[in-house]
């Protein structure tokens, strides 16, 4: 931690915040009726995506899940063109094609949300050959959850990418809930990351709710694949804060239980614990950090506001080149 | 113009088009070390290495949903399907990834990924080794099936495919591998959406792709000896599928066929009965006819797989009836 830079240090704030802020006003407008179809929150699993983008380059790749806005900001993503994209905007990332469970931002190396749960894995694996196919040290990070680690893509893609040696990473955020079934439920094992054993790679577990421990571990798996030492299996353990989707009832679990991993585990207060108390920010500099925030998200939803739907000869467009 | 064998015009064609281009390479079960079952990529690997010819684990989801994300990350993947059948196991991968991707995105990427998908009954391979799939790809938006019916065609079709930015689906019948026919030298392009019209005629059009095509032909200088000049367009590419050329003809000989060797239920015959139907109603002077299996998986044993097999005596004989 000694070692890190304000820089790293400002980004894990600064990405944090922006990626509460902006699904604090996404649950907001979807419960007003304002955004189309369904969003699933990131909420108390900012850490993640934040600890481990802050080691990645804008080639590098990622894809993400049905819950991405986290990792989509995260890997650099403007929240504007997010934000218009999620209100089915044709100013959006996909010209209002794609909208929350399918936001792209490929001038990031954002190689997409997915709808479908566990798809992204075999598409990081892909992106990933092709780094070295084309000799390249870009990496390629796939973010998952618990309950896609039981899909037979997980299996197929690690495998792959292990015995080739790709330089991917995968990425467990295991939020204790697959959906709506406690992960412990549904697969027989505590740890994820021990699986990593079955395909010859290093399984790690980290607090998923420490951005400093994430960043650090992912830091080590980055360096690893980049270097050609191949893929790495990180497990970060974190709890779901909200429910499955905005306007889940939660009927398979406690307000308590919330209530109390958020006042306990808040990755976002954890943050500013460690942070003052290791001088490596003061309460000033997220003050402002906090404003600034708060500004461009208010722009972001007036850009969206403001955005025309798209128009009907806009059907067709994009299908085939 | 030399002759050449189908399974070599295909292994010409990714030979041109992987020289030409590095971004060009192709992964799949069994091609590098063995060079594929119906040693169509023989050599491969000894030209371009195996890094660019990979034998892949036995991982068919795996297999395309990497060939997605590659294609994402600017390479232009070949990957084999090994038996078309196989496709069933990396449908998400195929409907959900590689047809959707670029849509859903507003057109943020490209997806030049070819699935070589070897299809069609051969040798009693059974229920789950001789399918003719292609009809279930025609129905997803977003994909190109191309299905050639001779070395000429698998040659051009191929490097057409593999030019194509978009996701292109690639059947090549097991029966027409060792299939000699002309091709001509060097660079050879057949345009991915447009039919051939392989025989003129006046009395009927018969539709077809595949190796059926090619029983159609033979059905086609049978019928000319017997008076009724058909018309026999070769489709090519089924997605998108030429109405223009088989309206054409239509407006010309009035009597519609359509001939494949998939079940005929809900098969590309199908669409082009009810497009015919449609829009070309005035013009038909007799009921659509369609062959196909009939609806009942490839059997295992001899004397049944022939009975799903549709034969050029039955396409002479369902002609005779149109035209009478």
């Amino acid at each position: 931690m000694d070692k890190l830079n304000s820089k790293v240090v400002k980004y894990f704030y600064t990405t944090m915040i922006r990626i509460r802020k902006f699904e604090e006003t996404i649950n907001e407008y979807f419960l007003k009726g304002e955004i189309p179809g369904f969003v699933h929150l990131y909420i108390g699993e900012e850490a993640i995506g934040t600890g481990v983008c802050a080691n990645l380059r804008d080639t590098d790749f990622i894809t993400s899940t049905h819950r991405g806005h986290g990792h989509t900001i995260a890997k650099g993503a403007k929240v504007k063109y997010m934000m218009a994209e999620i209100f089915g905007k044709r100013t959006g990332y996909c010209k209002g094609k794609g909208g929350s469970m399918h936001i792209a931002d490929f001038s990031v190396g954002m190689l997409g949300a997915n709808g479908v749960v566990g798809g992204g894995y075999t598409l990081a694996t892909g992106a990933a050959l092709a780094s070295k196919l084309q000799n390249k040290d870009n990496v390629s990070v796939c973010f998952f959850s618990d309950g896609a680690s039981n899909r037979g893509t997980f299996h197929e893609a690690i495998n792959m990418a292990a015995a080739w040696k790709l330089p991917a990473i995968f990425v467990c955020e295991n939020n204790q809930w697959a959906s709506t079934t406690p992960y412990r439920t549904t697969t027989a094992i505590e740890n994820i990351a021990d699986r990593a054993i079955g395909y010859g790679i290093p399984g790690v577990i980290v607090d998923g709710n420490d951005v400093f421990e994430v960043y650090k571990e992912a830091e080590k798996a980055v360096d690893r694949a980049r270097s050609g030492g191949g893929p790495t299996l990180i497990e970060a353990k974190t709890y779901r804060i909200k429910g499955h989707f905005v306007g889940d009832p939660e009927m398979y679990r406690t307000k308590e239980e919330v209530k109390k991993v958020m006042e306990e585990n808040d990755p976002i207060a954890r943050f500013k614990e460690k942070a003052t108390e290791k001088g490596l920010m003061t309460e000033k500099e997220m003050q402002e950090i906090d404003k600034k925030i708060e500004k461009e998200i208010n722009e972001a939803l007036k850009f969206a506001s403001e955005s025309p739907s798209p128009e009907p000869e806009e059907l067709y467009q994009d299908l085939y080149v | 113009m030399r002759e050449i064998s189908f399974s070599e015009a295909t292994l010409e064609a990714m030979k041109e088009e992987m020289e030409r281009d590095e971004k060009v390479f192709i992964m799949g079960e069994d091609i590098a070390r063995q060079g594929g079952i119906f040693g169509q990529f023989r050599g491969l690997p000894q030209l371009f290495g195996t890094e660019r010819v990979r034998d892949t684990p036995i991982t068919e989801t795996a297999i395309v949903g990497a060939g997605v994300g590659a294609a994402m990350a600017g390479m232009r993947p070949v990957v084999d399907m090994h038996f078309a059948d196989f496709l069933g196991v990396a449908m998400d991968e195929v409907f959900n990834q590689m047809a959707k991707i670029r849509y859903m995105f507003g057109g943020q990427t490209t997806m030049p990924l070819v699935l070589r998908a070897p299809d069609g009954i051969a040798r009693s391979a059974a229920a789950q080794h001789s399918q003719s799939i292609e009809a279930w790809f025609l129905h997803v938006p977003g994909l190109k099936v191309v299905i050639p019916s001779n070395p000429a065609d698998a040659k051009g079709l191929l490097k057409s495919a593999i030019r194509d930015d978009n996701p292109v689906i690639y059947f090549e019948h097991k029966g027409l591998f060792p299939m000699k026919g002309k091709v001509p030298d060097g660079e050879h392009f057949v345009p991915i959406g447009k039919a051939d019209v392989a025989k003129e005629g006046t009395d009927l059009t018969i539709v077809s792709y595949s190796l059926m095509m090619n029983r159609v032909k033979e059905a086609g200088k049978i019928l000319e000896d017997k008076g009724i000049k058909a018309e026999l367009i070769d489709l090519r590419t089924i997605s998108p599928i030429d109405k223009e050329t088989i309206f054409e003809s239509l407006a010309k000989t009035k009597k519609l066929m359509v001939v494949h060797e998939a079940v005929k239920i809900g098969g590309v015959g199908a669409e082009i009965a009810a497009m015919a139907a449609e829009e070309m109603l005035d013009y038909l002077d007799a009921p659509i006819k369609r062959l196909g299996a009939p609806f009942v998986p490839v059997p295992f044993s001899p004397a049944l797989e022939k009975l799903v097999k549709i034969q050029t005596d039955d396409i002479v004989q369902a002609a005779e009836e149109l035209c009478r």
